[in-house]
Protein backbone atom coordinates (compact mmCIF):
# COMPACT_ATOMS: atom_id res chain seq x y z
CA UNK A 1 0.00 0.00 0.00
CA UNK A 2 2.83 2.27 0.92
CA UNK A 3 4.24 2.15 -2.53
CA UNK A 4 1.08 3.63 -4.01
CA UNK A 5 1.16 6.50 -1.55
CA UNK A 6 4.73 7.23 -2.57
CA UNK A 7 3.78 6.98 -6.22
CA UNK A 8 0.96 9.43 -5.68
CA UNK A 9 3.27 11.85 -3.92
CA UNK A 10 5.87 11.57 -6.66
CA UNK A 11 3.33 12.15 -9.38
CA UNK A 12 1.94 15.14 -7.51
CA UNK A 13 5.44 16.53 -7.09
CA UNK A 14 6.26 16.08 -10.78
CA UNK A 15 2.99 17.58 -11.83
CA UNK A 16 3.32 20.60 -9.51
CA UNK A 17 6.76 21.33 -10.81
CA UNK A 18 6.49 20.39 -14.48
CA UNK A 19 2.78 20.61 -15.37
CA UNK A 20 3.37 23.29 -17.99
CA UNK A 21 6.10 21.20 -19.63
CA UNK A 22 3.86 18.12 -19.77
CA UNK A 23 0.97 20.16 -21.13
CA UNK A 24 3.22 21.71 -23.75
CA UNK A 25 4.30 18.21 -24.73
CA UNK A 26 0.71 17.06 -25.00
CA UNK A 27 -0.05 20.07 -27.15
CA UNK A 28 2.89 19.35 -29.48
CA UNK A 29 1.94 15.70 -29.80
CA UNK A 30 -1.71 16.43 -30.39
CA UNK A 31 -1.18 19.20 -32.91
CA UNK A 32 1.40 17.16 -34.84
CA UNK A 33 -0.83 14.07 -34.85
CA UNK A 34 -3.99 15.91 -35.90
CA UNK A 35 -2.36 18.03 -38.59
CA UNK A 36 -0.35 15.13 -39.99
CA UNK A 37 -3.34 12.80 -40.03
CA UNK A 38 -5.29 15.43 -41.91
CA UNK A 39 -2.51 16.12 -44.42
CA UNK A 40 -1.82 12.39 -44.68
CA UNK A 41 -5.47 11.82 -45.54
CA UNK A 42 -5.25 14.44 -48.27
CA UNK A 43 -2.15 12.74 -49.69
CA UNK A 44 -3.88 9.37 -49.42
CA UNK A 45 -7.02 10.70 -51.07
CA UNK A 46 -5.01 12.19 -53.89
CA UNK A 47 -3.02 8.98 -54.46
CA UNK A 48 -6.09 6.78 -54.06
CA UNK A 49 -8.00 8.78 -56.67
CA UNK A 50 -5.08 8.81 -59.11
CA UNK A 51 -4.73 5.09 -58.59
CA UNK A 52 -8.32 4.36 -59.56
CA UNK A 53 -8.68 6.49 -62.70
CA UNK A 54 -9.94 3.96 -65.22
CA UNK A 55 -8.37 3.66 -68.64
CA UNK A 56 -9.27 1.41 -71.51
CA UNK A 57 -7.63 0.26 -74.70
CA UNK A 58 -9.46 3.01 -76.54
CA UNK A 59 -7.68 5.83 -74.71
CA UNK A 60 -4.71 7.38 -76.45
CA UNK A 61 -1.28 6.00 -75.65
CA UNK A 62 -0.14 9.15 -73.83
CA UNK A 63 -2.95 8.91 -71.28
CA UNK A 64 -2.38 5.20 -70.82
CA UNK A 65 1.37 5.65 -70.36
CA UNK A 66 0.85 8.51 -67.91
CA UNK A 67 -1.65 6.61 -65.78
CA UNK A 68 0.54 3.52 -65.73
CA UNK A 69 3.53 5.61 -64.66
CA UNK A 70 1.50 7.30 -61.91
CA UNK A 71 0.36 3.94 -60.56
CA UNK A 72 3.91 2.62 -60.48
CA UNK A 73 5.21 5.74 -58.70
CA UNK A 74 2.45 5.57 -56.09
CA UNK A 75 3.14 1.88 -55.58
CA UNK A 76 6.83 2.61 -54.93
CA UNK A 77 5.94 5.43 -52.52
CA UNK A 78 3.51 3.23 -50.60
CA UNK A 79 5.87 0.26 -50.36
CA UNK A 80 8.87 2.34 -49.25
CA UNK A 81 7.12 4.35 -46.56
CA UNK A 82 4.95 1.53 -45.32
CA UNK A 83 7.84 -0.89 -45.31
CA UNK A 84 10.39 1.06 -43.24
CA UNK A 85 10.20 2.25 -39.61
CA UNK A 86 9.07 5.85 -39.18
CA UNK A 87 11.91 6.48 -36.73
CA UNK A 88 14.36 5.64 -39.51
CA UNK A 89 12.50 7.76 -42.05
CA UNK A 90 12.83 10.73 -39.68
CA UNK A 91 16.58 10.22 -39.36
CA UNK A 92 17.08 9.67 -43.08
CA UNK A 93 15.18 12.80 -44.04
CA UNK A 94 16.49 15.02 -41.26
CA UNK A 95 20.15 14.14 -41.78
CA UNK A 96 19.92 13.11 -45.41
CA UNK A 97 18.91 16.48 -46.77
CA UNK A 98 22.01 18.36 -45.53
CA UNK A 99 24.18 15.36 -46.41
CA UNK A 100 23.12 15.34 -50.07
CA UNK A 101 23.13 19.12 -50.46
CA UNK A 102 26.59 19.50 -48.98
CA UNK A 103 25.21 21.10 -45.80
CA UNK A 104 23.68 24.00 -47.75
CA UNK A 105 20.06 22.99 -47.14
CA UNK A 106 19.06 21.86 -43.70
CA UNK A 107 15.85 21.91 -41.77
CA UNK A 108 15.54 25.21 -39.92
CA UNK A 109 12.65 23.86 -37.96
CA UNK A 110 12.48 20.40 -36.48
CA UNK A 111 8.72 20.80 -36.45
CA UNK A 112 8.70 21.05 -40.25
CA UNK A 113 10.76 17.87 -40.60
CA UNK A 114 8.57 15.96 -38.15
CA UNK A 115 5.49 17.25 -39.95
CA UNK A 116 6.84 16.04 -43.30
CA UNK A 117 7.82 12.60 -42.07
CA UNK A 118 4.59 11.83 -40.24
CA UNK A 119 2.39 13.23 -43.03
CA UNK A 120 4.16 11.27 -45.75
CA UNK A 121 4.06 8.14 -43.65
CA UNK A 122 0.34 8.50 -42.94
CA UNK A 123 -0.27 9.26 -46.61
CA UNK A 124 1.28 5.93 -47.60
CA UNK A 125 -1.10 4.01 -45.35
CA UNK A 126 -4.09 6.12 -46.36
CA UNK A 127 -3.39 5.72 -50.09
CA UNK A 128 -4.14 2.02 -49.77
CA UNK A 129 -7.14 2.61 -47.50
CA UNK A 130 -8.64 5.10 -49.93
CA UNK A 131 -8.04 2.78 -52.86
CA UNK A 132 -9.77 0.01 -50.93
CA UNK A 133 -12.61 2.36 -50.01
CA UNK A 134 -13.15 3.36 -53.62
CA UNK A 135 -13.10 -0.15 -55.07
CA UNK A 136 -15.46 -1.34 -52.34
CA UNK A 137 -18.24 0.89 -53.70
CA UNK A 138 -20.67 -1.00 -55.93
CA UNK A 139 -19.83 -0.37 -59.62
CA UNK A 140 -23.56 0.25 -60.07
CA UNK A 141 -23.08 3.60 -58.34
CA UNK A 142 -20.60 4.65 -61.01
CA UNK A 143 -22.88 3.37 -63.77
CA UNK A 144 -25.85 5.22 -62.33
CA UNK A 145 -23.83 8.44 -62.32
CA UNK A 146 -22.44 7.86 -65.80
CA UNK A 147 -25.92 7.14 -67.14
CA UNK A 148 -27.12 10.64 -66.22
CA UNK A 149 -24.10 12.15 -67.94
CA UNK A 150 -21.78 12.83 -65.03
CA UNK A 151 -18.06 12.92 -65.78
CA UNK A 152 -15.50 10.81 -63.93
CA UNK A 153 -14.61 13.68 -61.57
CA UNK A 154 -18.21 14.59 -60.85
CA UNK A 155 -18.96 10.95 -60.11
CA UNK A 156 -15.97 10.74 -57.80
CA UNK A 157 -16.68 13.92 -55.87
CA UNK A 158 -20.44 13.64 -55.47
CA UNK A 159 -21.11 9.90 -55.43
CA UNK A 160 -18.11 7.66 -54.83
CA UNK A 161 -15.91 9.59 -52.40
CA UNK A 162 -18.66 10.50 -49.90
CA UNK A 163 -19.48 6.81 -49.62
CA UNK A 164 -15.86 5.69 -49.67
CA UNK A 165 -14.93 8.20 -46.97
CA UNK A 166 -17.72 6.94 -44.76
CA UNK A 167 -16.33 3.43 -45.19
CA UNK A 168 -12.73 4.37 -44.40
CA UNK A 169 -13.55 6.64 -41.46
CA UNK A 170 -12.60 3.88 -38.99
CA UNK A 171 -9.25 3.67 -40.82
CA UNK A 172 -8.74 7.41 -40.46
CA UNK A 173 -9.47 7.07 -36.77
CA UNK A 174 -6.98 4.24 -36.53
CA UNK A 175 -4.34 6.42 -38.14
CA UNK A 176 -5.03 9.35 -35.83
CA UNK A 177 -4.62 7.14 -32.79
CA UNK A 178 -1.49 5.51 -34.19
CA UNK A 179 -0.09 8.97 -34.91
CA UNK A 180 -0.81 10.24 -31.39
CA UNK A 181 1.31 7.39 -30.06
CA UNK A 182 3.90 7.07 -32.80
CA UNK A 183 4.85 10.74 -33.01
CA UNK A 184 6.86 9.83 -29.89
CA UNK A 185 9.58 8.52 -32.20
CA UNK A 186 10.12 12.07 -33.44
CA UNK A 187 12.12 12.69 -30.28
CA UNK A 188 14.95 11.00 -32.20
CA UNK A 189 15.45 14.21 -34.19
CA UNK A 190 14.91 16.39 -31.13
CA UNK A 191 11.25 17.20 -31.54
CA UNK A 192 9.93 17.95 -28.06
CA UNK A 193 6.60 16.14 -28.00
CA UNK A 194 5.00 14.47 -25.00
CA UNK A 195 7.43 11.57 -24.72
CA UNK A 196 10.50 13.78 -25.17
CA UNK A 197 9.32 15.78 -22.15
CA UNK A 198 9.45 12.59 -20.12
CA UNK A 199 13.05 12.04 -21.12
CA UNK A 200 13.98 15.61 -20.27
CA UNK A 201 12.30 15.56 -16.86
CA UNK A 202 13.60 12.17 -15.80
CA UNK A 203 17.07 13.35 -16.82
CA UNK A 204 17.03 15.74 -13.86
CA UNK A 205 14.60 14.12 -11.42
CA UNK A 206 15.35 10.39 -11.96
CA UNK A 207 11.63 9.72 -11.21
CA UNK A 208 11.31 7.29 -14.12
CA UNK A 209 8.22 5.37 -13.10
CA UNK A 210 6.07 8.23 -11.80
CA UNK A 211 6.78 10.23 -14.93
CA UNK A 212 6.00 7.22 -17.10
CA UNK A 213 2.71 6.84 -15.24
CA UNK A 214 1.83 10.44 -16.10
CA UNK A 215 2.71 9.71 -19.72
CA UNK A 216 0.53 6.60 -19.79
CA UNK A 217 -2.45 8.47 -18.38
CA UNK A 218 -1.84 11.35 -20.79
CA UNK A 219 -1.62 9.18 -23.91
CA UNK A 220 -4.62 7.08 -22.92
CA UNK A 221 -6.70 10.19 -22.28
CA UNK A 222 -5.79 11.58 -25.70
CA UNK A 223 -6.60 8.39 -27.55
CA UNK A 224 -9.88 7.85 -25.67
CA UNK A 225 -11.03 11.36 -26.51
CA UNK A 226 -10.02 10.81 -30.14
CA UNK A 227 -11.98 7.53 -30.27
CA UNK A 228 -15.03 9.17 -28.79
CA UNK A 229 -14.98 12.12 -31.19
CA UNK A 230 -14.50 9.82 -34.19
CA UNK A 231 -17.41 7.65 -33.11
CA UNK A 232 -19.59 10.75 -32.95
CA UNK A 233 -18.50 11.84 -36.43
CA UNK A 234 -19.29 8.36 -37.75
CA UNK A 235 -22.76 8.51 -36.25
CA UNK A 236 -23.33 11.89 -37.77
CA UNK A 237 -22.23 10.73 -41.23
CA UNK A 238 -24.53 7.74 -40.98
CA UNK A 239 -27.45 10.16 -40.97
CA UNK A 240 -30.85 9.76 -39.49
CA UNK A 241 -32.47 6.33 -39.33
CA UNK A 242 -35.90 7.74 -40.03
CA UNK A 243 -37.36 10.14 -42.50
CA UNK A 244 -40.36 12.43 -42.61
CA UNK A 245 -43.05 11.93 -45.19
CA UNK A 246 -43.94 15.18 -46.83
CA UNK A 247 -47.64 15.47 -47.23
CA UNK A 248 -49.00 18.07 -49.56
CA UNK A 249 -51.73 15.90 -50.98
CA UNK A 250 -54.00 14.46 -48.30
CA UNK A 251 -55.35 11.87 -50.74
CA UNK A 252 -52.03 10.06 -50.82
CA UNK A 253 -51.97 9.05 -47.19
CA UNK A 254 -49.15 6.69 -46.52
CA UNK A 255 -49.14 3.88 -44.00
CA UNK A 256 -48.52 4.93 -40.42
CA UNK A 257 -49.37 8.58 -40.84
CA UNK A 258 -53.03 8.42 -39.86
CA UNK A 259 -54.66 8.03 -36.47
CA UNK A 260 -57.92 6.42 -35.50
CA UNK A 261 -59.84 9.34 -34.10
CA UNK A 262 -63.29 7.98 -34.79
CA UNK A 263 -63.17 5.37 -32.15
CA UNK A 264 -61.15 6.66 -29.19
CA UNK A 265 -61.78 3.50 -27.21
CA UNK A 266 -59.68 1.59 -29.71
CA UNK A 267 -56.77 3.86 -29.00
CA UNK A 268 -57.19 3.53 -25.27
CA UNK A 269 -57.34 -0.21 -25.53
CA UNK A 270 -54.27 -0.33 -27.67
CA UNK A 271 -52.38 1.89 -25.27
CA UNK A 272 -53.31 -0.42 -22.43
CA UNK A 273 -52.11 -3.39 -24.38
CA UNK A 274 -48.89 -1.59 -25.11
CA UNK A 275 -48.55 -0.88 -21.41
CA UNK A 276 -49.16 -4.48 -20.47
CA UNK A 277 -46.51 -5.85 -22.75
CA UNK A 278 -43.85 -3.73 -21.10
CA UNK B 1 -40.79 9.95 -88.86
CA UNK B 2 -38.00 11.21 -91.04
CA UNK B 3 -35.23 11.62 -88.50
CA UNK B 4 -34.50 8.55 -86.37
CA UNK B 5 -33.13 9.27 -82.90
CA UNK B 6 -30.87 6.25 -82.89
CA UNK B 7 -29.66 4.14 -85.75
CA UNK B 8 -27.57 1.12 -84.97
CA UNK B 9 -25.50 -0.26 -87.84
CA UNK B 10 -23.57 -3.54 -87.83
CA UNK B 11 -22.94 -3.33 -84.10
CA UNK B 12 -20.75 -6.09 -82.68
CA UNK B 13 -19.36 -6.65 -79.23
CA UNK B 14 -17.08 -9.33 -77.95
CA UNK B 15 -15.47 -9.85 -74.56
CA UNK B 16 -12.17 -11.43 -75.52
CA UNK B 17 -12.93 -14.40 -77.71
CA UNK B 18 -16.54 -14.51 -76.54
CA UNK B 19 -18.80 -12.87 -79.09
CA UNK B 20 -21.87 -11.39 -77.40
CA UNK B 21 -23.39 -9.29 -80.17
CA UNK B 22 -23.14 -9.99 -83.89
CA UNK B 23 -23.98 -7.47 -86.57
CA UNK B 24 -26.95 -5.77 -84.91
CA UNK B 25 -29.01 -3.37 -87.01
CA UNK B 26 -32.01 -1.46 -85.88
CA UNK B 27 -33.54 1.97 -85.68
CA UNK B 28 -35.27 3.90 -82.92
CA UNK B 29 -37.71 6.53 -84.11
CA UNK B 30 -39.29 9.27 -82.10
CA UNK B 31 -42.14 7.91 -79.98
CA UNK B 32 -41.16 4.27 -80.38
CA UNK B 33 -41.66 1.89 -77.50
CA UNK B 34 -39.45 -1.07 -78.33
CA UNK B 35 -39.30 -4.20 -76.23
CA UNK B 36 -36.22 -6.35 -76.52
CA UNK B 37 -36.99 -9.91 -75.52
CA UNK B 38 -35.01 -13.13 -75.56
CA UNK B 39 -33.47 -15.74 -73.32
CA UNK B 40 -30.89 -14.85 -70.68
CA UNK B 41 -27.45 -14.52 -72.22
CA UNK B 42 -28.77 -13.59 -75.64
CA UNK B 43 -27.08 -10.17 -75.45
CA UNK B 44 -30.09 -7.96 -74.70
CA UNK B 45 -28.54 -6.14 -71.78
CA UNK B 46 -25.17 -5.82 -73.51
CA UNK B 47 -26.93 -4.21 -76.46
CA UNK B 48 -28.56 -1.67 -74.16
CA UNK B 49 -25.28 -1.01 -72.36
CA UNK B 50 -23.55 -0.49 -75.70
CA UNK B 51 -26.20 2.03 -76.71
CA UNK B 52 -25.48 4.00 -73.53
CA UNK B 53 -21.71 3.51 -74.05
CA UNK B 54 -21.34 1.72 -70.73
CA UNK B 55 -19.71 -0.92 -72.91
CA UNK B 56 -17.56 0.09 -75.84
CA UNK B 57 -18.73 -1.63 -79.01
CA UNK B 58 -16.08 -3.72 -80.74
CA UNK B 59 -17.21 -2.54 -84.15
CA UNK B 60 -20.13 -0.88 -85.87
CA UNK B 61 -21.88 2.44 -85.60
CA UNK B 62 -24.35 3.98 -83.17
CA UNK B 63 -25.78 7.03 -84.89
CA UNK B 64 -27.45 9.53 -82.59
CA UNK B 65 -29.13 12.06 -84.89
CA UNK B 66 -26.65 10.95 -87.53
CA UNK B 67 -23.54 11.46 -85.40
CA UNK B 68 -21.57 8.33 -84.64
CA UNK B 69 -21.26 8.21 -80.84
CA UNK B 70 -19.28 4.97 -80.89
CA UNK B 71 -16.30 6.84 -82.36
CA UNK B 72 -13.55 7.36 -79.83
CA UNK B 73 -13.48 11.17 -79.86
CA UNK B 74 -17.09 11.54 -78.78
CA UNK B 75 -17.94 13.27 -75.51
CA UNK B 76 -19.67 10.32 -73.85
CA UNK B 77 -21.06 12.16 -70.78
CA UNK B 78 -22.69 14.76 -73.02
CA UNK B 79 -24.34 12.05 -75.13
CA UNK B 80 -25.45 10.07 -72.08
CA UNK B 81 -27.26 13.10 -70.68
CA UNK B 82 -29.66 12.79 -73.65
CA UNK B 83 -30.15 9.06 -73.24
CA UNK B 84 -31.55 8.05 -69.86
CA UNK B 85 -31.05 4.62 -68.39
CA UNK B 86 -32.89 2.65 -65.71
CA UNK B 87 -31.06 -0.34 -64.27
CA UNK B 88 -32.12 -3.70 -62.96
CA UNK B 89 -30.42 -2.95 -59.64
CA UNK B 90 -31.72 0.65 -59.44
CA UNK B 91 -28.26 2.17 -58.82
CA UNK B 92 -29.61 5.05 -56.78
CA UNK B 93 -26.91 7.06 -55.05
CA UNK B 94 -26.83 5.68 -51.52
CA UNK B 95 -25.36 8.83 -50.00
CA UNK B 96 -28.21 11.06 -51.14
CA UNK B 97 -31.89 11.39 -50.38
CA UNK B 98 -34.54 10.62 -52.97
CA UNK B 99 -34.81 14.30 -53.87
CA UNK B 100 -31.03 14.80 -54.11
CA UNK B 101 -30.81 11.75 -56.37
CA UNK B 102 -33.10 13.49 -58.82
CA UNK B 103 -31.38 16.88 -58.52
CA UNK B 104 -27.68 16.11 -58.76
CA UNK B 105 -27.62 15.38 -62.49
CA UNK B 106 -29.65 18.44 -63.35
CA UNK B 107 -27.36 20.68 -61.30
CA UNK B 108 -23.99 19.22 -62.26
CA UNK B 109 -24.60 18.12 -65.84
CA UNK B 110 -27.35 20.44 -67.08
CA UNK B 111 -26.11 23.30 -64.83
CA UNK B 112 -29.59 24.15 -63.65
CA UNK B 113 -30.06 26.26 -60.55
CA UNK B 114 -30.92 24.50 -57.32
CA UNK B 115 -34.43 25.91 -57.29
CA UNK B 116 -35.10 24.85 -60.89
CA UNK B 117 -33.66 21.41 -60.28
CA UNK B 118 -35.79 20.98 -57.19
CA UNK B 119 -38.97 22.06 -58.91
CA UNK B 120 -38.31 19.78 -61.86
CA UNK B 121 -37.38 16.84 -59.64
CA UNK B 122 -40.59 17.30 -57.64
CA UNK B 123 -42.60 17.28 -60.86
CA UNK B 124 -41.23 13.88 -61.91
CA UNK B 125 -41.27 12.42 -58.40
CA UNK B 126 -44.93 13.32 -58.17
CA UNK B 127 -45.47 11.69 -61.54
CA UNK B 128 -44.09 8.36 -60.29
CA UNK B 129 -45.93 8.74 -56.98
CA UNK B 130 -42.83 9.22 -54.84
CA UNK B 131 -43.28 12.86 -53.85
CA UNK B 132 -44.01 12.07 -50.17
CA UNK B 133 -40.69 10.24 -49.84
CA UNK B 134 -38.27 12.95 -50.91
CA UNK B 135 -36.42 12.91 -47.58
CA UNK B 136 -35.86 9.16 -47.51
CA UNK B 137 -32.52 7.52 -48.25
CA UNK B 138 -32.50 4.69 -50.81
CA UNK B 139 -31.88 2.08 -48.09
CA UNK B 140 -35.11 3.10 -46.39
CA UNK B 141 -37.53 2.43 -49.26
CA UNK B 142 -38.72 -0.71 -51.03
CA UNK B 143 -37.46 -2.04 -54.36
CA UNK B 144 -40.46 -0.86 -56.32
CA UNK B 145 -40.14 2.59 -54.79
CA UNK B 146 -36.42 2.66 -55.59
CA UNK B 147 -37.11 1.81 -59.19
CA UNK B 148 -39.75 4.52 -59.45
CA UNK B 149 -37.25 7.03 -58.04
CA UNK B 150 -34.69 5.78 -60.57
CA UNK B 151 -37.19 6.43 -63.33
CA UNK B 152 -37.84 9.93 -61.97
CA UNK B 153 -34.08 10.54 -61.81
CA UNK B 154 -33.73 9.58 -65.47
CA UNK B 155 -36.79 11.64 -66.47
CA UNK B 156 -35.54 14.71 -64.62
CA UNK B 157 -32.72 14.93 -67.17
CA UNK B 158 -35.38 15.23 -69.86
CA UNK B 159 -33.81 12.62 -72.11
CA UNK B 160 -34.84 12.00 -75.69
CA UNK B 161 -34.92 8.28 -75.21
CA UNK B 162 -35.08 6.16 -72.09
CA UNK B 163 -33.40 2.76 -71.82
CA UNK B 164 -34.73 0.20 -69.35
CA UNK B 165 -32.50 -2.74 -68.48
CA UNK B 166 -34.81 -5.37 -66.99
CA UNK B 167 -36.41 -2.81 -64.67
CA UNK B 168 -38.64 -5.30 -62.86
CA UNK B 169 -36.39 -8.38 -62.68
CA UNK B 170 -35.02 -7.59 -59.22
CA UNK B 171 -38.43 -6.82 -57.73
CA UNK B 172 -40.77 -8.88 -55.62
CA UNK B 173 -43.84 -9.91 -57.65
CA UNK B 174 -46.17 -7.51 -55.82
CA UNK B 175 -43.95 -4.55 -56.73
CA UNK B 176 -43.69 -5.29 -60.43
CA UNK B 177 -47.09 -3.76 -61.12
CA UNK B 178 -46.34 -0.32 -59.72
CA UNK B 179 -43.23 0.02 -61.90
CA UNK B 180 -44.90 -1.31 -65.03
CA UNK B 181 -47.82 1.06 -64.64
CA UNK B 182 -45.43 4.01 -64.44
CA UNK B 183 -43.74 2.78 -67.62
CA UNK B 184 -47.08 2.29 -69.32
CA UNK B 185 -48.04 5.84 -68.41
CA UNK B 186 -44.78 7.13 -69.93
CA UNK B 187 -45.39 5.17 -73.11
CA UNK B 188 -48.85 6.66 -73.37
CA UNK B 189 -47.38 10.15 -73.08
CA UNK B 190 -45.15 9.52 -76.08
CA UNK B 191 -41.82 8.90 -74.38
CA UNK B 192 -39.38 7.06 -76.62
CA UNK B 193 -38.43 3.90 -74.79
CA UNK B 194 -36.21 0.88 -75.27
CA UNK B 195 -37.08 -1.84 -72.80
CA UNK B 196 -35.22 -5.07 -72.16
CA UNK B 197 -37.80 -7.16 -70.38
CA UNK B 198 -39.08 -10.57 -69.44
CA UNK B 199 -42.58 -9.17 -68.92
CA UNK B 200 -44.28 -10.54 -72.03
CA UNK B 201 -47.57 -8.83 -71.26
CA UNK B 202 -45.80 -5.49 -71.25
CA UNK B 203 -44.02 -6.29 -74.52
CA UNK B 204 -47.27 -7.36 -76.15
CA UNK B 205 -49.61 -4.65 -74.88
CA UNK B 206 -47.48 -1.55 -74.40
CA UNK B 207 -44.71 -1.61 -77.00
CA UNK B 208 -45.27 -0.88 -80.64
CA UNK B 209 -42.25 -2.89 -81.76
CA UNK B 210 -40.67 -6.04 -80.43
CA UNK B 211 -37.13 -7.23 -81.07
CA UNK B 212 -36.44 -10.88 -80.37
CA UNK B 213 -32.78 -11.66 -79.75
CA UNK B 214 -31.16 -15.04 -79.72
CA UNK B 215 -27.47 -15.87 -79.33
CA UNK B 216 -26.25 -12.36 -80.01
CA UNK B 217 -28.23 -11.64 -83.15
CA UNK B 218 -31.62 -10.09 -83.81
CA UNK B 219 -33.56 -13.17 -84.72
CA UNK B 220 -36.80 -11.45 -85.57
CA UNK B 221 -38.30 -8.00 -85.20
CA UNK B 222 -41.63 -6.46 -86.02
CA UNK B 223 -44.76 -4.96 -84.54
CA UNK B 224 -45.83 -6.54 -81.28
CA UNK B 225 -48.84 -7.98 -83.07
CA UNK B 226 -46.65 -9.67 -85.68
CA UNK B 227 -44.26 -11.16 -83.16
CA UNK B 228 -46.84 -12.39 -80.69
CA UNK B 229 -49.55 -13.53 -83.06
CA UNK B 230 -47.67 -14.57 -86.12
CA UNK B 231 -44.00 -15.21 -85.42
CA UNK B 232 -42.06 -16.24 -88.51
CA UNK B 233 -39.05 -18.01 -87.00
CA UNK B 234 -39.10 -21.31 -85.19
CA UNK B 235 -36.86 -19.92 -82.39
CA UNK B 236 -39.31 -17.09 -81.72
CA UNK B 237 -42.18 -19.55 -81.55
CA UNK B 238 -40.25 -21.81 -79.16
CA UNK B 239 -39.36 -18.88 -76.91
CA UNK B 240 -42.89 -17.51 -76.79
CA UNK B 241 -44.52 -20.90 -76.26
CA UNK B 242 -42.71 -21.18 -72.94
CA UNK B 243 -44.52 -18.06 -71.75
CA UNK B 244 -47.88 -19.07 -73.20
CA UNK B 245 -48.09 -22.06 -70.93
CA UNK B 246 -48.01 -19.93 -67.82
Amino acid sequence: MNVFVTLGQDIARLWNEYASLYLNGIWSTLSLAVICTFVGCLIGLFCGILNTIPYSKNDNCFKRFFLRLVRILIQIYVEVFRGTPMILQAVVIYYGLPYFTNQTIRFNSIWLCAFLVVSINTGAYMAESVRGGIISIDPGQTEGAKAIGMTHWQTMIHVILPQALRNILPQIGNNLIINIKDTSVMSIIGFTEFFAIHKNITGTTYLYFPSAAIEMIGYLTLTLIASFILRQIEKKMEGSDTYELTQDDMLTLAAGTYRLDKNPEDLVERNLEGGNTK
Amino acid sequence: MSDPILQINHLSKSFGAHVVLKDIDFTVNHGDVISIIGASGSGKSTLLRCINLLETPTSGQILYHEHDVAASHVNAPEYRSHVGMVFQSFNLFNNMTVLENCMIGQMKVLKRSKADARENAMKYLAKVGMAPYINAKPRQISGGQKQRVAIARALAMEPEVLLFDEPTSALDPEMVGEVLSVMQQLAKEGMTMLVVTHEMAFARDVSNRVVFMSEGVICEQGSSKQIFENPQKQQTRDFLSRFRKN
